[in-house]
């Protein structure tokens, strides 16, 4: 024995010492520690401060249900990771840890003068103080909270680490590798089946490595333990995964589970991801999640070196670590005896046991006496003292009122306290399965299976050995046949083993009744108190769900593994109602906090969503485009020669295309290809127009509505032959135009013959727009005649342009002679290059979205989701004249005749035009008639598109408005903090209203 | 001028100089004449005559035969696949053949990249943005189908066991090649 | 993550899937024979049952079929699938089953 440490006890390596800093002190423990085993073989036991009162905290537990020893771990900020687990974290050569919570440092914080105002921080704090005054709330509440709120601190660094997503299939999925989950995993991989099995700690065998005692088939436990896991290992079936939490259960058997894999690495290999996302769909799963120690709720018991008495032994047992010098036990159960006999044989010296039981009996207690060991029937802690560390604890034995009597006080430098165990029913109740209260055992244990789940061992409430393993056993078994994979033969085990019975207590012990002002805490890690949860149900709350939200019990990032049982238990004692009708709350995923890193994965960074670039992007890109994103899309947004902004650039671009011919990269329009006999048919239903009779050949501007009659999307369809459409889309709308023509052609008209085929990445489009287009393109074009005659608006050809098919279309968007050069995909840059080579001798310029708007808006087109938002009827936005009236039925008709879409006050598309011409007027500004009305006014439209034209040298605008077409002519305004800018309203087009240019 | 006009593959930057991992290696696979057919039960056997390969009638799974492949999509979406071939010629041949029948054929030669992910841990790697069980069991060599990895939708197929080919949109070919070739990183 | 099986592909994850309202809803043959009141129900009216829900689902990242799926939406447990087009199938506790 040096220090804590015992010389040989544990299963650490002591010949790889480790050396690791905590709050800037360096310590030395062994390879196989975790952080808290480490600290208490130093000697250190005060770890960190308490949420609300900033309380001296120390390590309570040995495993993922620690309240308090949160630790912020990473040497620089890039790699800092706050509220890490003590008893979680593996120590290695130069880790870097730090309490959390505290200024300016653990011993002395400032902090704690929060424990002054403790009466102002009771139950409820949060809620009362949002109804106390705004500004109080602002310059005294507010500070005060946001100061002591929050455990740990968010790194300021960007995460430097990788981390990894994986889905994974399997038949069995065995979760916690304790007796049950090895015993499983055995019986379920002799079948064949494809087993994994994770646990969430670094070493497989669970709670049988701190077992000293125990045989089964003539094997120590470790040596059973070692055994088992190398026949998994040697099996090509069996997946073995050690730091591997299962924290989610999703619906349909999937299960997510976090691989740690580089943190407990000193100098990690740089290909490994630091942790591992496992989305798992098993066939069949079986719960191995054992059962966590209760704490017992008493007076005081929050202070450094008051632990659980398994935890205790675990350190003891697993990590040689002596967690003190001379320890009290408070009990309500047989296992806190066999803790204190190992825990005797670790060195530690064992004052007294104090039970809760008036009369514990059995082997254990017998064992336990023949040590020595004096034992306290029907004895409670009324209180402990001690500032950073416990130094000594009062008992009192409970009279027959059940009120405790006088106290004596007992010095210690540590006090082990044993409620029983609550089974880890966390994993069953996300999926679903209903909790039965099990009154015998105090604890809620996995009734009936919602999904195809088995629960083993001690998390449904079964826990002496020789049970567990055979129960984890035949677990295994059902699952594996289950699956569908025969076992050959049953597994028995044969076991040593000495129950530790079930009982146990829940609640808060009889310390001196209701009124009394000590503190006794149910929650740690959220610092509530027995007497927050009695204020809460004296101000009436009855269920448990409204007294954890009230108080903040359970809600904690540790979800109150510790503290749900006690709070319920209180909750019922003090309404005198049994448990179950208290109720228990819902346990949610994740079972342990979790990084943001691993539901991130690979989605940073550019790598977020799909970034779809043109063919021609590249070309853009050299060329200095700015882009902007349209869906997924990049898009060349404009063209800035040097020192030109936005605006100048747009300007240029506009006068280049309408004064001579511009360059447009139009690839991203989505396309689909209509083909078969009922084609025109088909979309007859789907638009508004009417296609029978348009030739092949010719385009048309093709208006389409949801089934509610409201614009869904617009876009020039060509018809190629009389069987075949070339549809196009806006940029946005691709994807669900297809979905919904797929849907009704599947579901409402499966007799039509025509089929659909999404053309949008086949070809790359080049628009070329500009009194000029022709003459740049004629040359490039063979057995396609260009000429006006031959070739007039609004139709399309068939050919080569640079010896390579495409499909002309003579169209336009900007109002001027226009054509769209249909290219397959992967010609489009060298096409492009070749047209604008080819334009350069006519002043061709490149243009980007922001002219394309500017174009479109002189010339009053739409585009759809900028003068239409899911409200605007084909009339609305000016496209009356695009319904074919003729047709009986179109998707959206009848809708259209609903009373509402026709009423005469209807926002309708007009123009606006700024009486001071050089004032641009915001995108969504609201429009009102009369700017010198009270607030509130009433708003009769708002400015859909707004833009400076170059063309014009003024501004123009399109907007809705509440009857627009009747108010043309006259004047309205458009109230802006700067003041109302008048508006006239006109009709919504500022430019060729004859259309005079596009048939040139 | 036709001579100066070359196709252009979505992967190129990436092909040049793929990283050497042999475990999951990337590959982009060579330019494909490809025709998405969709019919009529009656036009299923005529599209097989006319493409030289019978297009299967099984859900998932794909047909070879000297360079041409039939891949079953949908229970009426075929992706017919000619490597080598000029689109136009292929389409000009099979429209001729399936005239009067009821059908859809279009040319989808410039949609898609393909591209090849093969080694021991090719399944590995993909299932880090496929959720599909790769398993032989599950999904056999010759199976194929429209699946997703991460947020991209993709055609994969199985041509052997180590093997995966994938064919994406071209504006998400690059998207998925990242994503592969990062998670392969951990293998280098 | 639901494991849905799709009548043409079997089961796949919910990932590859979209969702596409309640089944058994056929448009109307002629839409403007119905009074405001019918064509309202139809537009907008729909079941929220707690219990067994015939919904249409699309397998959009496979073989691109709407199909329909009898799903419990107390459980999220998915009863029975299959093809767009057939009645809802008579399945036990399901006084809806078979009707249409
Ligand atoms: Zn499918």
């Amino acid at each position: 024995m040096s220090g804590f440490r015992h010389s040989t006890a544990g299963r650490v390596d002591r010949n790889k010492p480790v050396r690791f800093s905590f709050d800037g002190k360096t310590y030395q423990g062994f390879a196989g520690d975790t952080l808290a085993s480490a600290l208490l073989a130093n000697g250190v036991h005060l770890v960190g401060r308490s949420f609300k009162y900033h309380r001296p905290r120390g390590i309570v537990t040995a495993g993922s249900d620690e309240p308090n020893a949160l630790v912020g771990i990473g040497a620089d900020e890039a790699h800092y990771a706050p509220n890490m687990r003590a008893t979680q974290v593996e120590i290695y050569d130069g880790l870097v840890a730090e309490s959390q919570n505290r200024w300016p440092s653990l011993g002395f914080d400032v902090g704690a003068v929060n424990e002054t105002f403790a009466p102002f921080l009771s139950a409820g704090f949060y809620y009362k103080t949002f109804m106390w005054p705004p500004k109080a709330w602002a310059k005294l509440y507010e500070p005060l909270i946001r100061r002591a709120a929050g455990l740990g601190r968010a790194p300021t660094q960007a995460d430097a680490d990788r981390y990894t997503q994986v889905y994974a299939h399997c038949d069995v999925l065995v979760v916690g590798s304790g007796p049950a989950g090895l015993a499983a995993a055995l019986a379920a991989a002799t079948t064949g089946g494809k087993v994994f099995v994770c646990d969430e700690q670094s070493e497989m065998g669970g709670s049988l490595l701190a077992e000293t005692t125990a045989t089964i088939d003539g094997l120590s436990a470790r040596d059973w333990v070692a055994r088992a896991l190398a026949d998994l290992a040697a099996r090509p079936n069996v997946t073995l995964m050690p730091r591997t939490t299962a924290f989610g259960w999703y619906p349909h058997n999937f299960l997510g589970l976090c691989e740690r894999i580089t943190d407990h690495m000193a100098k990690a290999d740089p290909k490994l991801p630091r942790e591992r996302l496992w989305q798992i769909r098993a066939k069949e799963v079986v719960l191995a999640t054992g059962a966590l120690e209760r704490p017992l709720v008493f007076p005081d018991n929050d202070r450094p070196g008051v632990m659980m008495a398994e935890a205790a032994r675990i350190y003891a047992n697993r990590f040689g670590v002596k967690p003190g010098d001379k320890a009290v036990i408070f009990t309500a159960c047989d296992s806190a005896y066999r803790a204190a006999l190992d825990l005797m044989a670790a060195g530690v010296a064992i004052a007294t046991i104090a039970d809760l039981r008036a009369a514990p009996c059995g082997p254990w207690i017998d064992r336990v006496r023949s040590a020595g060991i004096a034992i306290r029937a029907g004895t409670v802690v009324t209180g402990t003292t001690g500032r950073l560390r416990i130094d000594s604890v009062s008992l009192a034995t409970v009279g027959i009122d059940g009120n405790p009597g006088s106290s004596e006080n007992i010095a210690c430098d540590l006090l082990l306290m044993s409620g029983g165990f609550t089974p880890s029913v966390h994993l069953f109740s996300q999926s679903r399965g209903k909790l039965v209260y099990d009154e015998a055992l105090q604890a809620y244990l996995p009734g009936i299976s919602v999904e195809r789940e088995r629960s083993a061992g001690a998390c449904r409430g079964i826990y002496d050995l020789d049970k567990v393993l055979s129960n984890g056993a035949a677990s295994g078994t059902g699952a594996a046949k289950a699956a569908g994979f025969a076992a050959a033969d049953t597994i028995t085990f044969s076991t040593t083993a000495d129950s530790v019975g079930t009982d146990g207590f829940i609640g808060v012990t009889p310390f001196g009744g209701p009124s009394s002002k000590a503190r006794a805490w149910i929650d740690f890690q959220n610092d509530v108190t027995a007497k927050d949860v009695r204020l809460a149900i004296r101000e009436g709350f009855r269920s448990i769900e409204h007294v954890k939200r009230y108080t903040t019990t359970g809600m904690a990032t540790d979800q109150g593994k510790t503290s749900n049982m006690n709070a319920l238990g209180l909750v019922s004692e003090t309404l005198k109602v049994p448990v179950p009708q208290v109720g228990l709350t819902t346990f949610r995923p994740p079972y342990t906090p979790t990084t943001f890193g691993i539901f991130a994965g690979q989605s940073r960074g550019d790598m977020f969503d799909p970034l779809r670039k043109t063919p021609i992007h590249d070309w853009a890109a050299e060329q200095g485009a700015a882009f902007e994103d349209i869906s997924l899309w990049k898009r060349a947004h404009y063209f800035p020669k040097r020192g030109e902004d936005i605006h100048a650039a747009v300007a240029r671009e506009c006068k280049a295309t309408r004064g001579a011919v511009g360059i447009f990269d139009a690839s991203t329009l989505g396309k689909i290809e209509v083909v078969g006999k009922d084609a025109a048919e088909f979309m007859n239903r789907m638009y508004t127009n009417a296609w029978t009779k348009l030739e092949p050949g010719r385009l048309r501007y093709g208006v389409m509505l949801r089934e509610d009659g409201f614009v869904m999307d617009d876009g020039v369809v060509g018809r190629m032959a009389t069987d075949r459409f070339h549809i196009t889309t806006t940029t946005g709308g691709a994807p669900r135009v297809l979905s919904m023509m797929e849907d009704y052609l599947q579901t409402e008209w499966p007799g039509l013959d025509v089929w659909l085929t999404s053309t949008t990445e086949e070809w790359a489009v080049i628009a070329v727009q500009g009194p000029l287009a022709r003459k740049v393109l004629e040359p490039l074009v063979e057995g396609i005649d260009l000429s006006r005659e031959a070739m007039p608006h609004m139709s399309v050809r068939e050919g080569r342009i640079c010896g390579v098919p495409t499909r002309l279309f003579r169209v336009s968007f900007t109002g001027e002679l226009g054509f769209e050069v249909n290219v397959p995909a992967g010609y489009g840059r060298a096409v492009w290059e070749a047209i604008f080579a080819a334009g350069q001798p006519h002043g061709m310029t490149p243009y980007g979205t922001e002219t394309m708007h500017v174009l479109r808006a002189e010339k009053g087109f739409i585009i759809v989701g900028q003068e239409t938002d899911g409200t605007v009827t084909p009339d609305d936005a000016g496209l009356g004249w695009a319904i074919g009236k003729a047709k009986k039925d179109f998707v959206g008709k009848r809708s259209l005749a609903r009373p509402a879409m026709t009423a005469s006050d209807r926002k309708q598309l007009v123009g606006l035009l700024t009486v001071d011409s050089k004032t641009v007027l915001e995108e969504g500004a609201q429009i009102v008639a009369d700017p010198a009305q009270p607030i509130p006014m009433t708003m009769i439209g708002h400015v859909t598109s707004s833009y400076w034209s170059a063309t014009l040298d003024r501004s123009i605008a399109l907007a809705l408005v509440r009857g627009g077409r009747a108010r043309v002519g006259t004047r309205l305004s458009v109230p802006m903090p700067s003041g109302p800018i008048t508006v006239e309203v006109v009709e919504p087009i500022f430019y060729d209203a004859k259309g005079a240019r596009l048939d040139a | 001028m036709p001579d100066l006009i070359q196709r252009q593959g979505a992967l190129d930057r990436f092909a040049a100089a793929p990283r050497n991992i042999p475990a999951a290696a990337l590959s982009v696979l060579p330019d494909s004449a490809r025709l998405s057919f969709r019919g009529r039960p009656s036009a299923i056997d005529a599209a097989g005559a006319a493409f030289g390969v019978a297009l299967p009638r099984d859900a998932c799974r794909f047909a070879v035969k000297r360079g041409r492949t039939a891949f079953w999509l949908g229970p009426d979406e075929w992706l017919l696949q000619s490597e080598g071939e000029d689109p136009a010629t292929l389409f000009a041949d099979m429209s001729g053949k399936l005239a009067g029948q009821s059908c859809s054929l279009v040319d989808v030669s410039h949609r898609s990249q393909a591209f090849a992910l093969s080694g021991p841990q090719a399944a590995y790697v993909l299932n880090h943005g496929c959720p599909l069980d790769l398993s032989l069991a599950t999904f056999p060599v010759g199976m194929c189908t429209r699946t997703i990895y991460a947020k991209a939708t993709i055609m994969l197929s199985r041509p052997a066991s180590d093997i995966f080919h994938i064919d994406a949109w071209r504006s998400f070919a690059p998207y998925v090649w990242q994503l592969l070739d990062e998670a392969r990183s951990e293998l280098a | 993550m639901l494991l849905i099986t799709c009548p043409h592909c079997g089961p796949r994850a919910e990932l590859e899937f979209a969702y596409a309202g309640e089944a058994h809803i056929a448009r109307p043959t002629d839409p403007m024979a119905l009074d405001d009141e019918s064509w309202a129900r139809f537009l907008y009216h729909r079941a929220n049952p707690k219990g067994l829900h015939a919904e249409r689902w699309r397998h959009l990242h496979g073989c691109a079929q709407f199909f329909n799926v009898v799903r419990d939406t107390v459980s999220d447990s998915i009863v029975t699938t299959y093809p767009a087009g057939q009645p809802r199938p008579a399945l036990p506790g399901d006084d809806k089953g078979a009707t249409r």
